[in-house]
């Protein structure tokens, strides 16, 4: 999100919480959130994919939708209605390449009508047969959950999204000699991937309530969290779609406050922090140890105010509109421990795995046949977590092993934990402390190293660098 | 609405318009003080960070861990030349000029003046020669001549100013940004030399009230910030320039026109030509000597080479140039170097003017023995 952008959301948030009436709520943030991710998507060097991408995103949604639903919701008049106001939506955005001067809402020029009815009519009757054959089956809901795990790999992975991308050059006949893996810029699909992947794993795990098409999608797509989280639970966000929301004014005043914190944060701290911070090649060009700590503090700081800033963003817009998006970031470099660290970093995908992964994969190892230690249950489950939290970020060997660098922390945390437990020390508890905080930010900040750069020898030798043995 | 949402909203409302009246007051204040030249004294070059060997100039930021601006306090304050007062042993040489000068697709230890420096050249009353780069790129006499301006306040006790033709014409004066940026400067040299250059040129950039305001500036504030924090890559990598690994080599075969800024053959007058502004740089300098370098150029051997040197000169233009400076020379008493050839054509990369790292040791080898005989005559 631009700046641009945030000022026009802040002021349609603003409009919208003082203008329109409370049962119109849900269908302003629906419809504003579809004209957003279209305008968000980035372009991409293949033709008319700014548009396909923002239009598989909600159909996927719709499709998780008609999947997890309740059999006794089937015939509600209310979604039927939601359908036909996204389909318009769709159909609107894509015919919008006729108006002339006021085309158009994606980057460029929408695909032909030609082209977009017949596919928005496809995938509605496909959807709607997914929906009437296949609601609630385990294998559909595993199978979606499958395909969207495949997705989501291809997307991270250098290798397969060049040769998905060189794919869909071919389908639009243009060279796929030029073919990147930058190419398919599916701006937000991390964050809508997991949430729709939570929302599959509660509809399996008995957990999910009843949701109107309309609230499952906004959930989905809600735009103040779309590009940069925090991925929500659709069961308290569907919580505060059905409340009775009043914009006052110190709603207006809290909400202000936050976006600004949060520009103030992304525009002018992370943003002059990133004219400094490590990067590919200033990491090469830097050989005094001195100077190489001060671009590596300066890569912490500018990755915590960027992605804070974005949160505090996303929620002050939220409050704007009566959603109380969940925290992401608590003062994260201030903790005493690397546990402490990860329960206030990322904190809504770091529950996210501890609910999806962790917590299954433990219980599992403790409940099954053969008998586990629990220090070698606490390993697996934690080295495996953090790789995986690497490997969200991108599938390379720098994230695998920044994944490792941190999942090996937190188990050599967890044992020094039990090993002092009960233990009296004998160490000033400030002091104590202190040392804490300035220990685990440095062993975070040094994992910023396999995090920022993209090559392990490069990582390495920037480490080297650090610690003064580079030759 | 309860009693808590109306004292909410009445104080949401008194914080508004507190801060549009506190935004208000500083953006008039701000217009009225301008203190940008304070400002752009602050800087933590030479103190946080070493000063940069050539002033601020880059067209790739992000690569190069630098950036053009034109505020000049904010320029000099991040060069060396700024860091203190000249020793006592220290004959200081400042050396202006174009993008030659400035040292394009050079590292800071491959200029000009570096390669002086490292020759590490005494003259006979047992001073250190140390010669500061204050080049900047675009050709232009008046650029040269704001420089200079600029730079007299760091007590130089030579001036060194490579020119060529393509800084003459009148249409160069006022077309570089840095002297389009600082028009009240430039209208003061131009009064003060009755310089033949319109003070009123529409190019100069003449800020409205409301672009001095603090909203107004914000571009030129949000620059120098950038350049203090740029300060910290190039403390850490020594990069001020980003140098691309392969480049388009300067123009072998030309093309036959004949034509030079509006001017045809044969025959070149001084006044054509901006001597007059060269003229008031010397002057300028006063006490301080100032030595005339007719910098080298590429003389090409290819398509069209007996119409034109090179990329920038048809021939006739070039040799009356060369002619003319020869006699204004001799007329003013200027300290003279004509040095258009004295680098061999393959010294030359991307332009006719732009050398290689060993063409730029051999112009500093014939600058440096140069000066080193200046020096020696004036003690």
């Amino acid at each position: 999100m631009t700046l641009n952008h945030i000022l026009f959301f802040s002021a349609a948030a603003l409009a919208a919480g003082l203008l329109s009436r409370p049962r119109w709520r849900a269908n302003l943030l629906l419809l504003g959130s579809v004209l957003a991710i279209y305008w968000l998507q980035p372009s991409t060097p293949i033709r008319n994919l700014d548009f396909w991408l923002p239009t598989a995103t909600l159909a996927v949604s719709v499709l998780v939708w008609a999947v997890t639903r309740p059999a006794e919701t089937a015939n509600s008049r209310q979604d039927l209605h939601t359908g036909i106001v996204l389909t318009l939506a769709v159909a609107g955005i894509g015919l919008a390449r006729y108006l002339g001067p006021l085309c158009c809402l994606t980057p460029t020029r929408p695909p032909q009508a030609a082209q977009v009815l017949p596919v928005v009519a496809l995938a509605a009757v496909l959807i709607w047969l997914a929906g009437r054959f296949f609601s609630g089956r385990a294998s559909a809901l595993n199978l979606i959950s499958a395909a969207l795990l495949a997705l989501f790999i291809i997307l991270k992975t250098e290798p397969l999204a060049a040769a998905a991308s060189a794919w869909l050059r071919s389908r639009t006949g243009q060279s796929t000699a030029f073919a990147s893996p930058l190419d398919i810029r599916w701006l937000g699909f991390s964050y809508v991937a997991f949430r729709l992947l939570h929302t599959l794993r509660d509809r399996l795990n008995g957990r999910l309530p009843g949701l109107s098409l309309s609230a499952l999608v906004t959930y989905v797509i809600f735009f103040p969290a779309f590009t940069a989280g925090p991925i929500d639970r659709v069961q308290r966000f569907s919580k505060d779609l059905e409340a009775d929301f009043r914009l006052d004014a110190e709603t207006v005043w809290r909400a202000g406050r936050r976006v600004l914190l949060g520009i103030f944060k992304k525009f002018v701290l992370a943003d002059s922090l990133a004219l400094i911070a490590l990067s590919p090649e200033n990491a090469l060009q830097t050989a005094s140890p001195l100077w190489m700590w001060t671009l590596v503090y300066a890569y912490a700081l500018r990755l915590y105010y960027d992605f804070s800033g974005y949160t505090d963003i996303a929620i002050g817009l939220g409050q704007l509109l009566g959603v109380q998006l969940p925290e992401n970031f608590t003062q994260p470099y201030r903790k005493a421990n690397l546990t402490a660290f990860w329960n206030s970093w990322h904190i809504t995908l770091a529950q996210w795995f501890r609910a999806y992964f962790f917590n299954p994969l433990t219980r599992t190892l403790r409940s099954g046949g053969r008998q586990w230690p629990l220090a070698a249950i606490v390993f697996a489950g934690q080295l495996g977590t953090m790789i995986l939290i690497g490997l969200w970020h991108g599938v390379t060997w720098n994230f695998f092993i920044w994944g490792l660098w941190h999942g090996l922390g937190l188990f050599i945390h967890n044992r020094w934990a039990e090993f002092t437990k009960g233990r009296s020390s004998r160490l000033d508890p400030r002091l104590a402390n202190l040392g804490g905080v300035l220990l685990t930010f440095h062993y975070v900040a040094l994992g910023w190293v396999w995090f920022a750069l993209p090559l392990p020898a490069q990582s390495w030798h920037t480490l080297q660098t650090l610690l003064g043995l580079a030759g | 609405m309860t009693e808590q949402t109306t004292a909410n909203a009445k104080m949401l409302r008194r914080v508004l318009l507190k801060a549009a009246l506190l935004l208000l007051v500083c953006n008039v204040l701000f217009a009225l003080r301008s203190p940008l030249p304070a400002l752009g004294r602050i800087s933590a070059y030479n103190h946080l960070f070493p000063g940069r060997a050539r002033l601020p100039f880059g067209e790739n930021p992000a690569k190069a861990y630098n950036l053009s601006l034109f505020q000049m306090e904010a320029m000099f304050a991040s060069h060396e030349i700024a860091a203190a007062d000249k020793a006592p042993d220290e004959y200081r040489v400042i050396v202006i000029g174009d993008s030659s000068v400035w040292g394009f697709l050079l590292t800071p230890q491959e200029t000009l003046t570096a390669y002086i420096n490292q020759a590490g050249h005494t003259i006979p009353a047992g001073k250190r020669v140390r010669a500061y780069n204050l080049g900047y790129p675009t050709i232009s006499l008046s650029k040269d001549l704001l420089l200079l301006d600029y730079a007299l306040r760091y007590q130089p006790d030579l001036i060194v100013w490579l020119v060529t033709l393509e800084s003459f014409p009148y249409e160069k004066q006022v077309f570089t940004p840095l002297v389009q940026q600082n028009p009240q400067a430039m209208r003061r040299l131009i009064g003060k030399y009755t310089l033949q250059v319109n003070p009123q040129d529409p190019q100069f950039s003449d800020p409205t009230w409301l672009q001095k305001t603090l909203i107004g500036q914000r571009r030129t504030l949000a620059d120098m910030a950038r350049l203090q924090l740029y300060g910290v890559l190039w403390a850490a990598t020594g990069v001020d320039q980003h140098i691309p690994e392969s480049y388009t080599p300067r123009q072998e075969d030309l093309a036959a026109e004949e034509n030079y800024y509006g001017l045809t053959p044969p025959t070149l007058h001084a006044s054509d030509i901006a001597f007059d502004v060269l003229a008031a740089g010397v002057s300028h300098a006063g006490q301080v000597p100032v030595l005339l370098v007719n910098e080298p150029m590429f003389v090409s051997a290819g398509e069209n080479s007996a119409i034109r040197y090179n990329f920038f000169y048809p021939r006739w233009a070039y040799d009356a140039y060369r002619q003319l400076l020869a006699e204004q020379c001799a007329a003013q008493g200027w300290l003279c170097l004509d040095l258009w050839d004295a680098i061999p054509g393959g010294e030359f990369t991307n332009s006719a003017i732009h050398l290689t790292p060993s063409g730029s040791a051999q112009l500093a080898g014939i600058i440096g023995e140069a000066i080193v005989k200046l020096a020696s005559a004036q003690d």
